[in-house]
């Protein structure tokens, strides 16, 4: 009896058809794609994009030189050099992050002890020249400068899981 | 006088050349363009939507970039043979579409009887498909052997195999056809079908449907069948070492021969331009021919989106266990059927010329 099941069911093609039937159905389903100029998918406040320098609210950057975040780099995409200021602080002279070493693992930022150094949710650098992705001082400075608002934001919506 | 006719006639000629191979190019690039979109849609994502409105210069797009792009010809391959390849598997397809019928037209009232659309309305019609359509597989032979390459090599092995075998089950679907039309011409064949849905060939030549339809997917060499191209173990198959123009040539005649077989399997089994109702025909024929391809294409596609590619020793046993016997014995159920008192009669309703 089974084999003669077996043999309309083959026979009338109807596992065939029911295949057809279900990726009909999935025709006529809405659509899920995200355009993405247009369109963008929510991002965590624990995203990890492009690094950024922070500063006080006087505008004294925060970073103090400890090189903690050079040392846990696993990729050793951070360089930093050190001097004493005229006010005996210990400041950076130099603060570079090689962005086509990074691995934005994130954990510059769980190192550092004043939460100077910050990833942030931006993730459209991308450049034409391999020079333009190598990030000084200066630059990381402006763009924690810009995205201020946003980082804060961000450390204070995750501050209770920390 | 004598040249000046001559010279019509080739012009007339020429212009029917490209009012049938203008629309199947255009066909073909706007079919990649809706495979694209209805595969998108089945896996629930929106396809190409951006070049142009709903992405319709897409094809357009490609074809630009196809033409600039530069054609490679490997070191070791065969020139001549690497260069005529894939114009031999094109041109078949496109000669083929002379005797195929579009339709038929009085000139808006200019001729008093209704002539046929088609460049030569031959009377071995579906014999001449079924000849120059099978000559596309030297095509795909050549350019597996003019490459030099083992994938091409064994991408032509299997195209050319698949197509020889299916072509077999192909061609006893075709004689029932023949049996019940009793004529090789093409439009006769769908003069027999005059009427409304149930004088086609669809109704008592069902099976016989199904299977020039899969056949004619192996033909084309589409998913399930697609083993020639099939990316996991042979990379692209017999077009592996070519590009740019070349390999548009190779596109343009797979997608040509989609666009044929869903005519011939309209032709043959759906009452070619014959509307399904009788009071429909106030629809133009051809437009009729040509939503019955479109949904074949459409079911081509889907096909495509549905089903995973057949392993190869499953194939061949398709080809020639299953699909051989069933036409042969349905070529023999319906020769009996003509023959026996009592059944010819019912058998008779779909031989019009035959019957009377």
């Amino acid at each position: 009896m089974s084999l003669l099941k077996r043999a309309v069911r083959t026979w009338l093609l109807t596992e065939l058809f029911m295949g057809l039937m279900l990726t009909g159905k999935y025709l006529f389903k809405k659509k899920i794609t995200v355009e993405y100029p247009e369109e963008r998918t929510p991002l965590s406040p624990r995203f990890r994009g492009l690094h950024a320098l922070r500063r006080y609210d006087n505008g004294e950057e925060r970073c103090i030189a400890c090189k903690l975040c050079e040392v846990v780099c696993p990729a050793l995409a951070i360089l930093i050099e050190s001097e004493e200021r005229e006010d005996n602080t210990r400041r950076t002279t130099r603060y570079d992050i090689d962005m086509t070493k990074c691995i934005f693992c994130g954990l510059c930022q769980e190192a550092c002890p004043v939460d100077a150094i910050v990833e942030t949710q931006v993730f459209e650098y991308a450049s034409e020249a391999r020079a333009q992705l190598y990030y000084t001082k200066d630059m990381l400075l402006e763009v924690g400068d810009r995205y201020e608002a946003q980082i804060a934001a961000n450390i204070a919506a995750d501050a209770r899981y920390r | 006088m004598n040249w000046l006719d001559t010279g019509i006639t080739a012009g007339i000629w020429a212009l029917e050349i490209l009012a049938i191979t203008v629309p199947v190019a255009l066909g073909v690039a706007y079919i990649t363009y809706f495979e694209r979109r209805v595969i998108g849609w089945i896996q629930v994502r929106k396809g190409c939507n951006r070049v142009g409105w709903a992405g319709l210069l897409q094809p357009i797009a490609d074809g630009l970039k196809l033409f600039l792009k530069e054609t490679i010809i490997p070191t070791t391959a065969n020139k001549a043979l690497f260069v005529i390849a894939p114009l031999l598997s094109l041109m078949p397809v496109l000669v083929a579409f002379a005797v195929v019928p579009f339709g038929e037209t009085t000139l808006f009232g200019l001729w008093d009887t209704p002539h046929v659309m088609a460049m030569a309305d031959l009377n071995v019609g579906i014999l001449y498909v079924m000849a120059i359509t099978s000559l596309s597989v030297y095509g795909f032979l050549m350019s597996g052997w003019a490459s030099n390459s083992k994938y091409a090599f064994l991408g032509a092995l299997r195209s050319s195999c698949q197509m020889v075998s299916y072509e077999i089950a192909m061609g006893f679907a075709i004689v029932c056809v023949l049996m019940l039309s009793g004529s090789m011409n093409l439009s006769a064949i769908v003069h027999a079908q005059a009427g409304g849905f149930w004088h086609w060939y669809l109704i008592p030549l069902f099976p016989m449907f199904m299977v020039y339809f899969i056949s004619g997917c192996a033909e084309a060499n589409r998913t399930p069948f697609d083993l020639p191209e099939g990316e996991a173990e042979i990379v692209a198959g017999y077009f592996v070492e070519y590009s740019g123009m070349w390999f548009a040539t190779f596109s343009l005649a797979e997608y040509g021969a989609m666009i044929l077989i869903s005519l011939m399997t309209s032709i043959l089994f759906l009452g070619g331009w014959y509307a399904p109702l009788p009071f429909l025909d106030v629809i133009p024929g051809t437009v009729w021919l040509l939503a019955k391809t479109s949904f074949l294409i459409f079911v081509f596609i889907w096909f495509r989106a549905t089903f995973p590619r057949y392993r190869y020793d499953q194939l061949m046993r398709l080809g020639w266990k299953v699909f051989l016997p069933i036409t042969l014995i349905w070529v023999a159920v319906v020769g009996l059927a003509i023959y026996t008192p009592g059944v010819s009669d019912i058998i008779n309703f779909w031989r019009p010329g035959v019957a009377s």
